[in-house]
């Protein structure tokens, strides 16, 4: 069967070798992100590793203005649609504190954005009674701490949002994903020293196997599921004079 | 693009660098920035991506493929996409990189600025004689290079001292498919050895040398020779990583013995033909991620010389020196070269390449040193991309066209910002 993927946040790093399998798999790809111009090569590369169509599409988490039109080009394709999200920022929490202003921002790229854009994509899926929407949260969602906790209320709010599209969408036969790295080697960690840091090569490999295995939430690297389930069982009186 | 301090070592990890490191996400990263030397995926043995006490930029970013034109063959690709990746998309169409270096994580941009050779050298020659293009960033922006001219002459081989590459232009062959078909043959000793590289007609041709058998059976081996085939075959198992970094003793001396007379005798004293995953014919090791781990925190060094035809006695005597030391690892080839070569300071001479592994011990410093000496006594040569103990006066003779590289280099950075470790070491760029 034909499948087509949107993937939102193209050029991030870490959906790069996703797209890829993506790509050599022969899938239809729209890659979405703010700049295009930076989305081209990525586009020629996948195109030369057999996907069967490769588009270029303007998403930008902040302007909503052309959600419906994007999805009217993705019903437009046959088959099965699937989508995934990369978007989110995260600013530094010093840089929030200095300017609040900021946090509309990392909730509009991390939550407001995509679940505007995958709420408006739902009925769609939803219609042809097919397709997995992936969302990338993040761990730094499961408990709010000292040194992120904006970015992580966004994600939280994301994979609170996902949670219940799934529950939404599952008795219609799409499958809802949320995914919760840990550190990943990317610019935005590049040159940190992190506990657990895995690779958007790792990454992918964790999303195709939960896409094939229709799982509901994993964390990559998966040793974050057993990190993050002490974490949040830290009780609140110890938690809060921890700093990590 | 940010730059972040950080060690980072070349593959042989006996050489360790400190240095700010930046990793770019596109090209017009590097234009907007302070310029430094570049590298790829470090699989250099010694010093050539390193620089210690300045900046170097990581290039493994930006690895797109760019455009294929199918008529002539011509893949447009950035200059951090890896050989091997390049050659899974490809050769399940019908293309295969015209020349492919012992490890598929070796990028474009350091295959041409090593001028590496494969298996295919005697037939092929080097990397660079197959690249139409080659984009460099220089301070004063982008160039393109083109071969026949003397800026491409010193960028080839040229150890990134002409320029940050960015992207090339490869001219890909025609194969059969993704699967080899591969002809085993035993070699009893170093005569038959010899004989038999000599002898074949292969498209691709490498020895397998066992660096620890002495007395009669010095030389024994296993000569490989390899077509393209199409078919279908067992996927290739999920590569292994080595977690740690190993104890010293993993690769004593009677470990390598053992592991040596098993290698040898696994194939039929009659021969054999397999047919193989491409990638476990052109990159056996890349199996195990972080092989060179296994040497543990010390890490090794590569000896990798060539002599011409005329010097094979004086080969076989260096050989001789290594399987009576004792030190020799169990990753030893053999190969025969033809004359191609693309760059001022390209490694190939028409002649026998001989590689061998030794941990970085004393004994083997000791050792390599002496095997360095042969080589030039030889006539012979040392290879830029492996090499992390050679002395500046003796490799620099190795390599008639020097001056006409320095030259060259002298125009395209006068200010000396793509320096390395390496050049440093050997003094290079240094004239005389």
């Amino acid at each position: 069967m034909m499948k087509s993927w949107i993937v939102l946040g193209a050029g991030s790093a870490m959906a790069r070798p996703l797209i890829r399998r993506l790509a050599a798999e022969g899938c239809t790809l729209f890659l979405a992100g703010r700049n295009t111009d930076a989305l081209e090569p990525l586009a020629a590369d996948c195109r030369l590793r057999g996907a069967r169509l490769v588009e270029v599409m303007q998403f930008d988490a902040r302007n909503h203005g052309n959600y419906a039109a994007l999805i009217d080009r993705l019903a437009a394709e046959e088959g099965e649609i699937n989508a995934i999200s990369f978007v989110g920022s995260m600013p530094d929490q010093s840089a929030i504190d200095a300017d609040p202003e900021l946090i509309k921002g990392v909730f509009a790229d991390s939550f407001t954005g995509p679940a505007t854009f995958l709420q408006q994509l739902a009925p769609l899926l939803e219609q042809r009674g097919s397709g997995t929407i992936v969302g990338i949260s993040s761990v730094a969602g499961d408990r709010g701490r000292l040194n992120n906790y904006v970015y992580g209320a966004a994600k939280g709010a994301f994979s609170t949002y996902l949670s219940g599209l799934r529950n939404r969408c599952g008795r219609k036969g799409v499958h809802v994903m949320t995914v919760k790295p840990g550190p990943v080697d990317t610019p935005m960690t590049y040159g940190m020293k992190m506990p657990f840091m895995t690779t958007p090569e790792a990454v992918a490999e964790d999303i195709l196997k939960g896409i094939r295995r229709r799982r509901n939430v994993i964390y990559t690297a998966p040793i974050w599921r057993l990190v993050m389930l002490v974490i949040q069982h830290i009780p609140e009186p110890i938690f809060k004079k921890m700093s990590f | 693009m940010r730059w972040t301090p950080q060690e980072y070592a070349g593959w042989g990890r006996a050489l360790r660098a400190r240095g700010e490191v930046a990793r770019p996400q596109n090209p017009d990263d590097l234009l907007a920035s302070e310029t430094a030397p570049a590298f790829g995926m470090r699989r250099s043995y010694g010093d050539a991506a390193l620089n210690s006490g300045g900046r170097a930029i990581d290039m493994s970013q930006l690895d797109r493929m760019l455009s294929f034109d199918p008529e002539s063959g011509e893949l447009h690709v950035e200059a951090g996409a890896r050989i091997g990746d390049i050659a899974a998309a490809f050769a399940p169409r019908g293309w295969l990189p015209a020349v492919m270096p012992g490890t598929g994580f070796a990028t474009v941009g350091g295959c041409v600025g090593q001028d590496v050779h494969g298996k295919n050298h005697h037939l092929l020659g080097s990397f660079s004689e197959h690249v139409a293009e080659i984009t460099l960033i220089q301070q004063g922006g982008p160039v393109r290079v083109t071969p026949g001219s003397s800026l491409f002459r010193a960028t080839a081989g040229g150890l990134g001292q002409t320029g940050v590459i960015t992207s090339a232009k490869l001219r890909m062959r025609p194969c059969k498919g993704d699967v080899m078909i591969v002809t085993e043959r035993r070699a009893a000793d170093w005569d038959e050895h010899v004989a038999l590289l000599d002898a074949s007609r292969a498209t691709y041709t490498v020895g397998w040398i066992d660096a620890t058998a002495t007395g009669a059976a010095l030389g024994r081996g296993i000569v490989e020779e390899g077509e393209s085939g199409a078919g279908l075959v067992r996927q290739r198992d999920k590569a292994r990583r080595v977690p740690m970094d190993a104890p010293h003793f993993a690769l004593a001396a009677p470990i390598v013995q053992v592991f040596n007379w098993a290698y040898y005798h696994r194939v039929p004293a009659r021969g054999r033909t397999l047919v193989k995953p491409m990638a476990d014919f052109f990159f056996p090791l890349d199996k195990i991620h972080d092989w060179n781990r296994l040497y543990g925190r010390r890490g090794f060094h590569q000896f990798q010389c060539v002599v011409p035809l005329a010097a094979v006695d004086e080969l076989r005597a260096m050989l001789e020196e290594i399987a009576t030391s004792g030190l020799a690892s169990p990753l030893a080839v053999l190969k025969r070269m033809g004359p191609g070569r693309a760059g001022y300071l390209s490694f190939p001479m028409e002649g026998y390449t001989l590689a061998v592994d030794f941990p970085n011990r004393d004994a083997a410093r000791a050792l390599i040193k002496r095997l360095e000496a042969r080589t030039a006594d030889a006539g012979g040569r040392l290879y830029f991309a492996k090499d992390s103990l050679a002395e500046g006066a003796q490799i620099r003779a190795m390599y008639p066209e020097l001056s006409d590289w320095q030259q060259e280099v002298a125009k395209a950075d006068p200010e000396g910002a793509y320096v390395t470790d390496l050049i440093r070491r050997l003094q290079l760029r240094t004239t005389t």
